[in-house]
Order: C-alpha cells, then structure tokens, then sequence
C-alpha cells in the first residue's frame, strides 16, 4: 500500500503556501500531520496532485491563551494540546484520548478540525465550547465560527483558496468545566460514541452558557442546540443532566455497524451525556 | 519460581530461565526477517486482488500496466495455466486458485500479479490492471451455501453438485442416544465461533531466486514448515527436489498463518523461473488478512446429557464449518475436522457422538490452527461453555460441577469416547490451586453482595485439555507426509556443538531451549550449542512448527539424539579412563568411574577424544541424528479464571483478575513457557472482546485492515497471574508436553464465562464472541424485559 | 528531490521521490532494516523511529519532511558500544519473542524514559499503547521499561556518588 506520485512543496510562509495552492489545481492538498491524509493516500483513496507542507512555517505552531482565548496554531500537534498548561475543560479532557501516542506526536488539531470526519472528536469539542476556526485566503483573514465551519461529512466551508491557520476556544470568564467522555473499542480507534461537555456557571450557581456535541452518531459532530438550551438558567444536577441526557439520545442518529447496534449506541450517548455533564459541573464547581 | 533443575546454571539445563541467545540480534535491529532480505537485481511482485466477493471473469486488460515505465510483466491466470500452475493442491486435498482465471470465489482473490523494478511501481501497475467482472450473487453464510437452491461456488470442480464440502463423525452414535435417553436433564448451548486471523506482526513473503543457467531455486520465504513446503513445491511445480532451497528466515510470529502455501509464493517462483531475476514479493496486510489463512469459524450447537446430581453422561454435537472458497484447512489428513473429537474436554463419561459439515461460501479459504492444535480451541470453547451452562440450569456452582465430572488422576491413562488417550494429568489439584489463588469463595460472596448493590461481577472458569505434538505416523500425516519431527547434533573437538532442527522458531526461543535439552542430556553448556533450523540444505527433515509440536516432536528427537551422543560418549571415556563402559557414570557434563568421582573425564575431553583418541573399531565423530515418531499426542491442561465487571448502563466490561495456572509437564525453560502463556491469554482476550473478521451480505470483508480487526494494545490487555502444576509426560523423552497454544485454546471460554456468569442470575445463557459491548447490553436489557 | 536526513547521527544525503515514506527510505536508502512494516494504515507502530527525539511511525511521514532533521532507529539505540538500558532490559525480562515490534517498543520506551524517568505500569502501557505485539502479551515489555527505568536509576546514582 504505497502512495501514488504526487508534487511537493515545503512552504516557509503563509503567503507562499496559498501562492502555492492558488498555483495547483483542485487536487491540491495542504499537509500538516498527515495522520489522516497519508494513510489515505497510501490506500489510494486520496490521490492528491500536489501536496504543499505547511510544517515549516514559523509561527504556525503553539498552543497559549491569547486575547481570551485559547489559540492552538495550525501546526500545533494533539501532544502539544494534551501537554499544554493553557488548555481546559474539554479541550485538555478531549487531547490525551486522540487516536494514540504517535499519532498523537504529529497529528494536529487544526488538520483534523478541517478533515471533517464525523468520527474525529475535535469537532465535537469546539462545537460544545463554541471555537471560531480561523482562516487565512488571498483576501486576508477571516474567523468562522465551527458550527460554519463544518458543512458535511469530509465537508467544510473553506474557499478552495484558503488555508486554516488557527483555531481559537473562548476561555470563559466565570467558573466552567469541560469533559470528554468517549466509548472506543481499543486505543486508536476511532470513537464508537463520544460526548463533549462544556458548562459556565454564574455567580448565583446556575448554569450560564452550555455547551454539548457528540461523536460518530451522526453524519457529522452533533452539536445538540436542545440540550444546551435547557441547562442554561438552571441548577446543576443528576435530574437536570438526565433530562439533557435524553434529549442527547433523541438527537442522536447513530448507524447498526460493526461498533454495535444504533440502538445501543443512542443507549451509550445516553449514559454518556449524564456523566459528560457532571464531569463538567464537577469540574466547574471546584473551580 | 521454583523448577525442578538437575543441571547448575552455567550449563543451563532443563529448568533453568536461561536468557535468550536470539535476543542479540533482534535488540540491535540486526534481526533477517524476509523483507530485509535484498539480492542484486531483484524484482518486485505486487498482486491484483478481486474487489467483489464472486464474479466471473469476463476479461483482464493489462494493456495499460505494462505501458507504466518499470512494470516488466503482467502475470495472469491464462498465463499460470500456460504452465500448468493456474491451480495448486490445498493441505486438505482440494485444489485452490493461483490466479483466477474462470471465476472469482472471495473478496481478495488473486487475479494477476505486476512485475516491477521497484515496489512504488508494482503497485502503480496493480492499480491499472483492469479486470472484467460479471458479477454473482455472493453466497456467505454456511446455512444459505448448503440451501440446495444456492449457486454452485465450485462449479470447475468435477462431480460437485453442492456447496458441501466434507462431511464427518466420529464417537458413537448409538451410546450416545442411549446415554440422553437416561438422562434427567438436558443441557444445550449453540455458539458461532466467529472467524479470527492469526495477522502476525509480520505480513507473509517471499524473496524465490531461480538461477536460470543451474535450475537452483532458492526460496526465501516465511514458512512455519519450511521441508514440507519445499517437498510440495517439487511436488507443485515439477521442480526437482534437490534443486530446491528453502530458507525461512527470522520471522515476526506465525501463529499458524505461516503454514500453508499460498498463491503469491508460486506466482513469484514461477516469474523468478520465467524471467531469470529474484523477486520479491511482500504481502500487504489487508492482502494477509483478506486472503491468507483464515482460524476459526465454527457454528456448533452441543448437548450435553445429566443425571440430576451432575453427572455427564453423554455429549452430542454438530457443526457447521465456514471453509470459504477452497478447502484448504492445515491439518492432519485423517481428520476433516482437525482434532475436533476433543471436545469431550476433561470429563469422565461414556458416549459422544459429533457430526460436521464443512460448507464451501465466498469467502477466503484457510481454516489454519490459529495458535492451536487443529479446531481444538473450537472444540475446548464449547465444551467449557455447556458445562458452565450446566451448571446454572442444575443449580450447581460451575467450579462444584467440573469437580464432579473431572478425569481422576488414577484413571490416567484415560481414553476418552471419541478416541483419544489423553496421556496424564491432575485436574482437580489443578482447579484447586487456581480457586485458591483468586479466592473463589470469597469473590462469590463479593458477587452477591455487588448484585444486591445493582453491580455485575461474573467470574468464568475454564478447565481446557488440549491435544498436541502431532503425531504418531501411524495415524498422522499431512499430504501424506508422516508428522514426525528431526534432529541433528555434532559435537566438535573443542566439546562445542550444533544443533540442526527439522522444526523452526516463530518467537518461541528454540535456539535457547533446544539447546538447553541438548545442555540437559550432555552436559555441554547450552550457551555452547548453536541451533540452526529453517534452512532445508542444513536441516533435517521435518514437518515444522504449528499445532504446539515443536517440543513434543522435535523436543523428543533432539532429547534421543542427545541420549545417543551420551551413549557414545560413555563408551569413550571408558576407553579414557579405562574402566567397563556399564561403570561410566555421566552427570552435568561429567564422565566418572562409579564410586571414585576423582576418576573422570569432561565431556569436552571426550568430544577431543572423538576426533584423535577412540577404542579400536569405533567410528570417528561425535554426531548422530534422529527421526522422532512419537507413541502418542501429549495433553496439556490448565485451569483458568477470569473476573470481570460489568457496566450494566453501556455493558462495557472489564477484566479485574485473569488467574492462569497451565500444566505443560516438564518445563524446559520456566521464563519462556511464561511468556508463550502471557501471549496466548493475550489472543483468547483479543478473539473474546474484539478481534474478528466478519461480512457484508455481499461478501465484503470487515476486518481487512488493522483499523478493523482490532489487534489489542498494552491499554486494553489484562493483565495475568501465572500458576503451574507439573504434571510430566509418561511417554515424552523429557516429559514435557507442548505449551506454545494453550492459553489461546484455555482462555476464550474463561473470559466469556464470566461475562456470562455476570449475567447469569438474569437468565443470560449465551454472547457469542466477541462479546462486544452491544452485545452485552443487549442481553441485559431483553433479559430485563 | 535532494534530501538530508540525520540518521543515528550520521547525515544521509539522496535524490528521493516525494512519495517515498519515510519507513521505505531508513530501510533501502539508508540501509537500516531494524524499522520495520507491519500494517497499511498507521495501526501498528513497528515502524517508529524517534523524529527529533519523539516517537513516530515512520510509514506515516514522507522522507522529504524529514529533510533536515535527525532520526534514532534502533540501531542507534547503542552508544559508545554500550547497550542501551532498555535494550539490556528488554533481552534480561524477556520483553521480546519473535521480534518484529522489539525496535519499536524499544524506541517508545527509551523516549519515555527521557521524559519520565520513573513511570509506573500504567504510564508505561498508555505510552506504549501505539504499538501492537502478537507475541508477548505486554506483560513482559512493561516489565522491561520498568527494569531499564530502575538501570538507569541506579547508574546516575553510581554517577553522582
């Protein structure tokens, strides 16, 4: 399983990185990790004309808070996330569980943020914490808020002329916590079922903003609008995360496939979702 | 650990944890597994597999292939006719495709092969290779093959109407009827064994290099059997034997994948012959797990009959057997079913009756002893599963009701009523000591107590008998070649030695333990003997390494060969010291005169003394080799117990405890027997949780990659708690009976007994493997409802 | 494209493809086979050799991204003619059978030895969870990186003293 032929171009900056795809034609692929892209092309499902590597760029890399936010770079590894002081909630729940360590050691988050798989985690995780993907085209830059950002399966809403520099995670001003709670057979393997949970709590205790996804039950990361709606103003609680809990199950849309029946699998998002949020609020009142 | 040791450790005999002597290489990468094997103008092979799981071949364009710079060759299946070769024998005595050239039969078929200077080219010639197909309904399930409705999948086949592809039985079907109709209860259990793969770490190959001008083939290849392969290679290819070389180098694990001949190994032979260059072909892993043999894939419904005290009397079983498109299941020739007729496991009753059907599908061929002696993980699985169902429908703890029913130790030797005379063992001091160390009593104590709390704890027992070292030549054989085993020992003049095997090591440290039986019997020091195998110019003949045979056969040669060295070399140091040979005593390399220690010689001195001093009329040398036919099969046990928990609101569970105490007889080397057993609780973990290889309705294959068939990490493992008993061999030279499979036969039922046993006051029966969470919940939820 | 890659310390200068993998280029251009190929799908980590110290399956990077960088094998594990510890450990334990994941997991655990110089079973497993072996069971590997973890110990200690 070897990779067909293809162009190569390692890029030094941004602007010769998009003069570079500006140049290629419409197979050509930017290539930051290549955890995903490679194995691709190695079984020849993705045939990319020319790749332009975007690893040697200054400045794209880091993971740090910035402005209020967390700012994890376009060439930031999943090891980088999940060894930083500067993530949180279910940014860092979500890090150490990413496929395994030595995908994690190149893989990043912003490639797989733009692969758009349905089966990745990060969506998951900045839909329920609200992040803005940030997107650098010959116009200049632009930040696109995730539930934009991702359109469909392997589908994401970039011009075929820009490229994702950043990703940024609102860092909450109150109290908050995130989790990740994920089901997968073996290390590595991609999540049978997988919960985000992010909650803000306000000064009298009740839950401010809210936030809940969820991994590989649906066409793509599931950000689930009803929950969230329902946790905000209210107390934290087994009661109140059950209901949320259902609500996850009834939004859900899993598959009968080889990880289990949907049956199942809507059974775990339900569990899941319970101990999701109350990792989350856990995390939030110790503060 | 303590073991029973005769020899000091700087000789390192039996007994001893000798480190290994293969370890130096491999720890500096300087190991030779076939892919690092490089010849000057060598040429690499890249196949060209079905897509679809049955079709027929209308027509293969390789116009395009051969246009890529590069690509020197497109082989086909008209081609391979051309020489005869489009069909090669199966070790069951079916005939199986090269390449297609009629039909495709499985997803993964081989269907062309593309010849190329560099294997980035090979592959970019496969991909344009562009094949015809017609496509056909895909028959994948043996119930619908055997429907007389379904298609004929071996329509090529002479006089086959069918999809049957064999049938067998054994045992007696007229006492076992008797025994059920005297039976106060009846127990019955129907379980798929699912399809499992052995997927070694290392994928199969082959480097064969045919000097065009001599006719010399010399086959580098990843072969567990490398002597029968080269006599089946003369016998295929109408090669001469002589000429024929087989050198299976290091290799990364076998596991019984390594076994069988398959079609990229002939395609490459046949291209190296035809264009007069080496070539190499290395399979990719989707190519092994898709195409090359195949474990498992039992369905099998069993009964047993019982008095109500729990006695076993009786054992009917049936079973259905998904071969896949060939026939071609690596196993003694006499038995369709491998050594199946074990399953009466290690109980004391009367009658058994098993019938089996094998049915041909679409889907791969192979039916190899995956980490196992011939279909008797198969047969150990269901055994222990319907006595553990026994015990929950009569009311009997499931450790009592094997107690009542076990083989006693003075019945040993024991026949069993399918045929076999199982050689020795202890069982209940076995099952004791392994109820002891978990603490039996007190986790059903702690069971109860969690369930009163709506926690699931289950804990599983597996008492397995396994039947290995195959085999005695008056009743085993595979493709008529008689399964014994050699060895070869040559003491040199400075008291050094080397041993040659007709067996060959996968990971299992023969060139440590082989030496250490060699250590054992002369007193050499084992560090001073080299083990040489897996080259047939250098090696004596033999069946190979699988089915746990290498000790129990190749053990037992090397140990006699040994014991005829010793027997020289007494007669010389009589000579030595002259005194009467019957006055020689030898121990831990020591020759002495009976009674006066101080009169002695070393058996260096001797080995000296074979080459320049000998009594008048005796023959030079100190060497002598040795063909082993054992009397018997050895039977290994052990007794196993796995606790588990169980998350009833996912139904993910999770191994707490795994307690493993296996009785291998004689341990040659203590360190090593216990991480054979690690690795084999490892696999019997992987096919009950995860590990499996299922289809579509169109006969696509799942678990065509590791993404799929799920291989589990050092995350997911258990980990073990090792026990033994010793329990020798009566008939093996040093008493040791094989240990390499038992774990993987032993552990399946034992991990899912307890998940089953979690479950059990719910009135859960059966999960069949792999016992997937889904799965679990599943039976937790219909049982609540 | 020409490309330099530091291998074990030694700086490798060819004319490479831009498709060649790294695992491919170790193994024909530079002639080290103890990286080995197990799987198609970046699933089995035999492949790992350290990228700038960390550990990466090298059937999973192009040789050209490694232009400029160094990588360890296992083959450079030794040095100065001395074993490295987890190399001792893993022969003294018995954390290897047939072989074949062997550099790897050698690889992995002297990198976490960098890292974390006293890690428990648990860590040990999690950093190793990247790599399969057929043959072990782990157990043994486990307790190998612990024993080298303890060998090293004790020479720094012997070093300080």
């Amino acid at each position: 399983m070897l990779p067909s032929r293809f162009d190569y171009v390692a890029a030094h900056s941004i602007e010769e990185a998009l003069a570079a795809k500006a140049q290629g034609d419409e197979d050509t692929r930017f290539l930051a990790g290549g955890q995903s892209l490679l194995p691709m092309m190695k079984l020849r499902l993705a045939v990319p004309s020319k790749l332009i590597d975007i690893n040697r760029i200054d400045g794209l890399g880091g993971v740090e808070r910035r402005n209020g936010h967390l700012r994890i770079g376009a060439a930031a590894r999943h090891a980088d996330v999940a060894a930083s002081d500067a993530a949180f909630g279910a940014v860092a729940a979500a890090a150490p569980w990413i496929s395994d360590p030595l995908v994690r050691n190149l893989g990043t988050l912003c490639g797989s943020v733009a692969h758009c798989d349905p089966e990745g985690d990060w969506n998951s995780v900045l839909l329920a914490t609200g992040a803005d993907v940030v997107a650098r085209g010959p116009g200049g830059e632009r930040s696109i808020p995730i539930a934009e950002f991702v359109q469909d399966m392997f589908a994401n809403s970039l011009a075929s002329d820009e490229m994702v520099t950043e990703v940024r995670v609102p860092v909450p001003s109150g109290r908050s916590g995130g989790s990740y709670v994920k089901l997968e057979r073996k290390i590595g393997d991609y999540a049978t079922v997988a919960v985000a949970g992010h909650l803000e709590l306000g000064d009298d205790g009740r839950i401010a903003a809210a936030g809940l996804a969820l991994t590989s039950v649906a066409p793509i990361n599931l950000k689930v609008a009803e929950a969230e709606a329902l946790l905000v103003g209210n107390q934290p609680g087994p009661e109140l995360f059950a209901e949320a809990a259902e609500l996850a199950a009834a939004a859900a849309d899993p598959r009968d496939d080889v990880r289990g029946t949907a049956r199942w699998k809507r059974q775990v998002v339900r569990t899941f979702t319970g101990r999701a949020l109350a990792a989350a609020a856990d995390q939030a009142l110790k503060g | 650990m303590t073991a029973h040791t005769t020899t000091p450790p700087e000789i390192g005999g039996i007994g001893h944890s000798l480190k290994r002597v293969e370890d130096a290489r491999l720890i500096e990468g300087q190991g030779n597994f076939l892919d690092d094997i490089s010849l000057p103008g060598m040429l690499y092979m890249a196949l060209v597999r079905s897509p679809v799981a049955h079709a027929r071949i209308n027509g293969i364009d390789i116009e395009a292939a051969m246009a890529v710079d590069g690509v020197l060759a497109v082989v086909t299946g008209e081609l391979m006719a051309a020489h005869n070769l489009a069909w090669m024998p199966t070790l069951s005595g079916d005939t199986q495709a090269v390449l297609a050239t009629d039909k495709v039969r499985y997803q993964g078929q081989e269907v062309a092969a593309v010849i190329a200077t560099d294997p980035y080219i090979a592959a970019d010639g496969a991909e344009l290779v562009d094949v015809d197909y017609d496509v056909l309904p895909a028959v994948v399930t043996p119930q619908q093959s055997l429907d007389p409705d379904t298609v004929v999948i071996r329509d090529e086949k002479e006089g086959q109407t069918d999809n049957l592809a064999y049938e067998w039985e054994c045992g007696d079907d007229a006492a076992t009827a008797e025994a059920f109709a005297r039976a106060d209860r009846v127990v019955s259990i129907q379980t798929h064994y699912p399809r499992s793969h052995p997927a070694p770490l290392e994928t199969c190959g082959i480097v064969a290099d045919v000097n065009p001008v001599t006719g010399q083939a010399t086959i580098y290849m990843t072969s567990q059997a490398p002597h029968a392969h080269r006599t089946l290679f003369a016998m295929v290819a109408g090669l001469p034997e002589q000429n024929i070389r087989i050198i299976s180098p290091d290799i990364g694990g076998g596991f019984g994948n390594k076994v069988p001949i398959y079609p990229g190994y002939v395609v490459a032979t046949a291209a190296s012959l035809v264009i007069g260059k080496p070539v190499k072909w290395v399979e990719t892993r989707t190519g092994n797990l898709i195409s090359t043999g195949f474990g498992r894939d039992y369905h099998m419904s069993g009964e047993l009959a019982l008095t109500d005290e729990g006695r076993i009397l009786g054992l009917r079983v049936d079973v259905l057997s998904d071969q896949g498109a060939f026939y071609s299941d690596a196993q003694p020739s006499r038995y369709r079913a491998g050594l199946f007729h074990v399953v009466t496991g290690s109980y004391d009753f009367p009658a058994a009756h098993i019938t089996c059907r094998g049915a041909f599908t679409n889907k791969a061929p192979g039916g190899v002893a995956y980490r196992c002696s011939f279909r008797i993980t198969e047969a150990s699985y269901l055994i222990e599963r319907l006595v553990q169902t026994a015990a929950y429908e009569l009311g009997i703890d499931p450790a009592d009701l094997r107690f009542r029913n076990f083989i006693q130790p003075e019945q040993f030797p024991y026949e069993t009523p399918t045929g076999f005379v199982y050689d020795s063992g202890d069982y209940p001091t076995a099952l004791r000591k392994a109820l002891d160390a978990v603490g039996y009593e007190q986790l059903r104590e702690e069971q109860a107590e969690a369930r009163a709390q709506g926690r699931l704890i289950g804990i599983g027992i597996a008492h397995f008998t396994e039947a290995v070292g195959a085999g005695p030549a008056h009743t085993y054989d595979i493709a008529g070649l008689k399964m014994i085993d050699s060895a070869e020992l040559r003491v040199h003049p400075t008291g050094k030695a080397i041993l040659k095997l007709g067996v060959k090591t996968q990971g299992q440290g023969h060139e440590t333990t082989f030496a250490q039986i060699v250590a054992e019997q002369l007193g050499i020091p084992a560090y001073d003997i080299k083990v040489e195998h897996g080259d047939t110019d250098h090696t004596p003949y033999g069946l190979g390494t699988y089915a746990s045979r290498s000790t129990p056969v190749g053990g037992a040669a090397t140990a006699v060969v040994a014991r005829k060295l010793a027997d020289k070399a007494r007669h010389i140091a009589a000579h030595l010291l002259e005194a009467a040979v019957e006055d020689i005593e030898m121990a831990a390399g020591k020759l002495h005169v009976k009674g006066s220690p101080d009169q002695a010689v070393t058996i260096q001195d001797v080995a000296l003394a074979a080459y320049t001093n000998l009594p008048e009329g005796m023959e030079y040398g100190l060497e002598d080799v040795t063909y082993y036919n054992p009397p018997n099969l050895t039977f290994p046990y052990g007794s196993y117990i796995v606790v588990v928990e169980v998350d009833p609101d996912t139904g993910v569970w999770k191994v707490e405890r795994m307690v493993a105490l296996d009785d291998c007889g004689v341990r040659i080397n203590p360190m090593i027997v216990e991480g054979q057993i690690h690795g084999g609780l490892t696999e019997g973990f992987a096919m009950s949780s995860m590990q499996w290889i299922t289809f579509d309705e169109d006969g696509n294959c799942i678990g065509s990659n590791f993404m799929d068939y799920l291989v589990p990490t050092a995350w997911e493992t258990p980990r073990f708690e090792l026990l033994e008993t010793v329990v020798p061999s009566p008939h093996h030279p040093i008493g040791a009976k094989g240990v390499g499979e038992s774990a993987t036969v032993g552990s399946p039922a034992a991990y899912v007994n307890a998940v089953v046993d979690a479950l059990a006051h719910l009135g859960v029966r059966n999960i069949d493997m792999p016992v997937l969470p889904d799965r679990v919940w599943e039976a937790i939820d219909s049982a609540a409802s | 494209m020409e490309v330099t890659v530091n291998v074990n310390g030694t700086d490798h200068t060819a004319d490479v493809e831009p498709r060649k993998l790294l695992v491919d280029h170790i193994r024909t251009v530079v002639g080290l086979t103890g990286t080995h190929i197990g799987c198609d799908t970046t699933s089995c980590g035999v492949c790992t050799v350290l990228l700038d110290g960390a550990p990466v399956k090298s059937c999973t990077v192009l040789a050209v991204q490694a232009d400029g960088r160094s990588v360890t094998t296992v083959e450079g594990l030794k040095s100065g003619g001395e074993l490295h510890p987890v190399q001792t450990a893993f022969s003294d334990e018995h954390g290897l059978q047939c072989g074949f994941c062997t550099p790897a997991m050698m690889l992995v655990g002297a990198a976490l030895l960098e890292q974390n110089p006293d890690p428990s079973d648990e860590e040990i497993r999690w950093a190793i969870s990247g790599n399969l072996c057929r043959c072990t069971g782990y157990m043994n590997i486990v307790k190998s990186i612990r024993a080298a973890a303890e060998a090293k110990a004790t020479a720094a200690a012997g070093a300080d003293s």
